[in-house]
């Protein structure tokens, strides 16, 4: 993990437009979050709709599971909330919205990144996997099944999560052993604490050695 | 690289526990989960992801202060904040009809109180209560307003410390008026026994409040299809009782309420009660004509639904020298909230357990200026349990014996609390499978005498009990003319595998294989259920499946021997023998007689076959005690410099009655063991009572066990049928999968390193 999959990204022309016009609405918004007082202020003043209106155009090109998608968005919105309120992909779980349960992990440019700590406009041009883009038409991602086969869950909320930071675990190496496998799958809370049986799904798909 | 140094190299032992030698060949066998698919693509719903149209967001605001009255809420700026469409507070809120029911004069306190009400008046009873529901177009414009509202209270002098007011504790106000009641006073036999029994110990044990924090955050979409019908997709434990909840809340028919969970991740009981989030949601959506989603936060999960409470206990155990106990007194105070009484069943096992001649147990509660707690996973007997074990595994060290041994002499045949026989109990085959399994022979008595390098190690033991409960429950079934069977329920399912389980109830009972079979649950339209709660839901839903399974037969059996002729054998069979093998309705050992169902129905001029049956308990429940046990065995290391404690490996032993579902039945059982990990070691939610406000409001602090603290987990089921609890033989699993095992962890350390720690979580603060 880490902070590469902000620039191995080639920015081409349409994404620097939107890039350039995301910082002239940022810049606005900067001085209004580091000065809470004069939001406050002007909300009184009635010029809420003004700051909405600067907040709501914010264009964002991004690839979710292979779709190429031209939003627009509020640079508020974290990218674990466009994706379940505004893409209707509620696969991606909210379990604590701190990066403290791993419920909300996708991969951005193939890297697991908790979606409740990032952005959506910092993931522009970016490409973004959740849950749903996993299988291939009818034919369920080897982690998928290795997780029904094992019953590596229960109520299944945290599943989605799980399954996007054990597909990561093994393609960082941090699958070599089981002892590996928990460490490195501890960021993923499941509190039906279902944990023996995700280690044993995991020791599986990295055993078969598929490439994921 | 960091590395968590209780990893061992081991080969997991998981795959063991799906062991198909310890079941019989008729016995059920291992079936992947039927919604698992749906879970592991992101497909299963929750109540948040419910894309109504015109669907707004509601965010609340929480009070600061712990008591007193809210003085004023400014809510200007948050009501001229984009995309915000109410501020809705005691101020404003339209009234809800079923808050006006008390008859009693207003000054008068009721008697066991009541649930929290949201926005009624301007009273704060703790921190974190809902005050405020900003509700508005979008969740980030909902956040913004609720981050503008202004509330001024008048602030009173709070009382949250459990300690420093354990002497306000009072008897609760059921047992007042009711003698007989389970949390009054107990005596059996002498009650002075313990003062001169010959081996005495007495000490007292302190459980901390914990939280359920079930991975799903609570939530709640709430839509008024029309003034008087209303649509809730609610994170609940109950469609039903939900429903009846809000019908009398809103004074409405029951069938105008609609209430849907079809998935619920996770409860572990948060979702017994109904709470004040509930009815703001309601509230808002009536107030603002919308359908209104609110998803509580991390933080808002620790004050406003429930938690595992606070409890102090005593426990006096007298025994003989040769190890039969004389006398067990036990005491237990549990927090409750200042405007509504809770209790639980924390005294309850220490009656029926072992065959003390003298018990005595009293139960109190503390009100203090917190919120209503609410029965959390094996609740009170998980409490109770902590220090009953833990007990039990002093005096067998008092007495020098081995802690199986001395429970083994004090095993009991027959319930000397109902003074009625069990309907089965197979604790002691427990035990014997478990010893073998967690090596109990390389245990020492002596602590500190077991070595792994630098480790201390140890082994230690407890057992849970818990009631084989079961309820009122009705299944419809339907066949069609493909033999495909689909069936309906109310209950929901929070992550045993109730659907599973069903399933394979109905495949058993009709040899229709399981994937032409269908279960759906968890909406409040399907036939009757309550709670699932309680490990009460295969004991009551499961008898219901056989029984409409039967009534098909029945149906079946009544339309083939009406034709006559070479059918005429089917008037005769047994329930048991017709069996259904690829579309055709058969006798097992008959070949002649086979009937086509497809060829049937259109004889009959029908598409398809239903039946709704209902499946009560019965009046063996009069005669017999009947309760699920279990077993559980722990061995830990413990870094005698730092005090860390990890546990290597657990065992656990079910006497479940039959095991339905031998996959999903074992991970219930992991999952038991995970949470016991997490009560003995790390969970604990600390109020700072300068301002009576939690201050382990999320994962960081609230620490639930992650991959890295739990082992390897053997479980083993006796899988013996208790007929008499109810027909499919099952006996219940999700609570006794968590009973006894904070002990069994306790009692390990105390194996290790010689410290007896009776105030959970054991942090290593308290082993150096």
């Amino acid at each position: 993990m880490g902070d590469n999959h902000y620039s191995d990204q080639p920015e081409n022309e349409s994404f620097a437009e939107s890039r350039r016009n995301f910082l002239k609405n940022t810049s606005l918004l900067t001085a209004i979050a580091v000065t809470p007082g004069v939001v406050a202020k002007a909300a009184e003043n009635d010029l809420g709709e003004k700051i909405a209106s600067a907040f709501d155009k914010v264009p964002l090109k991004m690839e979710i599971n292979g779709v190429k998608q031209q939003l627009s968005v509020e640079p508020r919105v974290t990218l674990l909330d466009l994706l379940r309120e505004q893409l209707n992909l509620t696969g991606t779980k909210k379990g604590c919205d701190y990066g403290q349960c791993g419920a909300c992990t996708v991969h951005v440019n193939g890297q697991r990144v908790l979606s409740c700590l990032s952005l959506a406009v910092m993931h522009e041009g970016q490409k973004i996997t959740t849950i749903e883009g996993l299988t291939k038409g009818d034919q369920l991602h080897p982690m998928q099944e290795a997780f029904i086969k094992h019953d590596g869950f229960q109520c299944g909320y945290c599943t989605p999560g799980q399954i996007m930071s054990a597909i990561a675990c093994i393609r960082e190496g941090h699958a070599e052993n089981e002892a590996d496998i928990r460490e490195f799958m501890s960021g993923n809370i499941c509190r039906c604490g279902a944990y023996p049986n995700i280690v044993d799904a995991i020791t599986e798909v990295k055993n078969n050695g598929q490439k994921l | 690289m960091l590395r968590n140094p209780c990893e061992s190299k081991e080969k997991s032992l998981n795959q063991q526990i799906m062991n198909e030698a310890f079941f019989d060949k008729k016995d059920y066998k291992s079936l992947d989960r039927v919604d698992g698919r749906l879970k592991v693509t992101g497909a299963a719903r929750y109540s948040a992801e419910y894309q109504l149209p015109g669907l707004v967001y509601a965010v609340l605001v929480e009070s600061k202060i712990a008591k007193g009255t809210i003085k004023s809420i400014d809510s200007r700026a948050a009501e001229r904040a984009p995309g915000v469409l109410a501020v809705i507070s005691h101020v404003n809120a339209i009234k809800v009809p079923g808050y006006q029911t008390s008859n009693q004069h207003p000054s008068e306190p009721p008697v066991n109180g009541q649930p929290l009400r949201a926005f009624y008046d301007n009273n704060v009873y703790y921190n974190g209560q809902p005050i405020v529901a900003v509700v508005a177009s979008t969740l980030e414009k909902a956040q913004f307003g609720a981050s503008l509202v202004k509330i001024q209270y008048e602030k009173e002098q709070h009382k949250t410390d459990f300690d420093a007011n354990m002497d306000n504790a009072v008897l609760p106000a059921q047992a007042k008026k009711n003698p007989k009641s389970p949390v009054a006073d107990y005596n059996r036999g002498d009650k002075n026994a313990f003062v001169n029994a010959p081996v005495k110990i007495d000490a007292e044990y302190v459980l901390p409040t914990e939280v359920h924090n079930p991975m799903e955050l609570q939530a709640i979409t709430a839509y008024w299809e029309a003034d008087d019908r209303l649509t809730l997709y609610d994170k609940v434990q109950g469609t039903q009782p939900t429903q009846q909840h809000f019908a009398k809340e809103w004074n409405l028919p029951p069938e105008n309420v609609k209430v849907i969970a079809t998935f619920v991740g996770g409860a572990f009981g948060n979702g017994l009660h109904n709470w004040p989030h509930e009815t703001a949601a309601i509230i808002a959506a009536k107030q603002v004509k919308k359908p209104v989603k609110l998803v509580l936060t991390r933080e808002q999960m620790f004050t406003m639904v429930g938690y595992r409470p606070y409890t102090w206990q005593k426990i006096q155990m007298g025994a003989t020298k040769d190890g039969k106990l004389v006398a067990i007194n036990h005491e237990s105070v549990g927090q409750t909230s200042s405007y509504e009484e809770f209790t639980e069943s924390t005294l309850q096992q220490t009656r029926m357990m072992y065959a003390s001649p003298n018990v005595n147990t009293r139960y109190r509660i503390l009100k203090l200026d917190v919120s209503t707690p609410i029965w959390m996973r094996g609740p009170g007997e998980a409490t109770g349990a902590f220090a009953l074990e833990s007990a039990m595994d002093e005096m067998a060290f008092s007495l020098g014996m081995d802690p199986i041994e001395f429970r083994l002499m004090n095993y009991t045949d027959s319930d000397p609390d109902k003074q009625l026989p069990w309907s089965t109990k197979y604790l002691k085959e427990c035990y014997d499978a478990g010893k073998e399994k967690i090596g109990w022979d390389k245990r020492k008595m002596q602590p500190g005498s077991v070595r792994s390098g630098e480790w201390l190690v140890g082994y230690g033991m407890g057992t849970g009990t818990f009631g084989a409960n079961r309820g009122a429950a009705a299944v419809r079934a339907q066949l069609d003319a493909d033999g495909n069977l689909l069936m309906q329920c109310a209950i929901t399912d929070i992550g045993p595998g109730t659907g599973t389980a069903m399933v394979q109830i109905a495949s058993n009972t009709t040899g229709i294989s399981t994937d032409k079979i269908i279960f759906q649950l968890g909406n409040s339209q399907f036939p009757k259920a309550g709670n699932q709660g309680g490990s009460s839901t295969v004991n009551s839903v499961g008898p219901a499946v056989q029984a409409a399974c039967n009534a098909l037969k029945e149906q079946l059996k009544t339309m083939i021997a009406s034709k006559g002729g070479s059918n005429a054998a089917f008037a005769s069979a047994k329930k048991e023998d017709i069996v259904f093998v690829n579309g055709q309705v058969q006798i097992a050992g008959n070949d002649s007689a086979k009937v086509d169902i497809r060829t049937l129905f259109k004889q009959n001029n029908i598409q398809k076959m239903e039946t709704t049956q209902e499946s009560r308990p019965d009046e063996n429940r009069n005669k017999y005690s009947m309760y699920a046990f279990s077993m559980h065995f722990a061995e830990v290391h413990v870094h005698p410099l730092t005090g860390q404690v990890c546990v290597k490996k657990v065992v656990c032993c079910g006497d479940a009655g039959t095991i339905i579902s031998p996959k999903t039945a074992a991970n219930q059982m992991i999952g038991g063991a995970t949470g016991g990990i997490g009560m003995a070691l790390t969970e604990s939610a600390v109020i700072d009572h300068r301002f009576g406000r939690y201050v382990t409001k999320d994962f960081a602090e609230y620490h639930v066990p992650v991959h890295a603290d739990v082992p390897h987990i053997e479980v083993f089921f006796v899988n013996k049928p208790d007929t008499l609890a109810d027909p499919v033989g099952s006996k219940g699993l999700g609570e006794i999968a968590i009973i006894g095992v904070a002990p069994a962890i306790a009692n390990a350390i105390f194996n290790a390193t010689g410290k007896r720690i009776r105030e959970l979580p054991i942090t290593p603060d308290k082993l150096i």
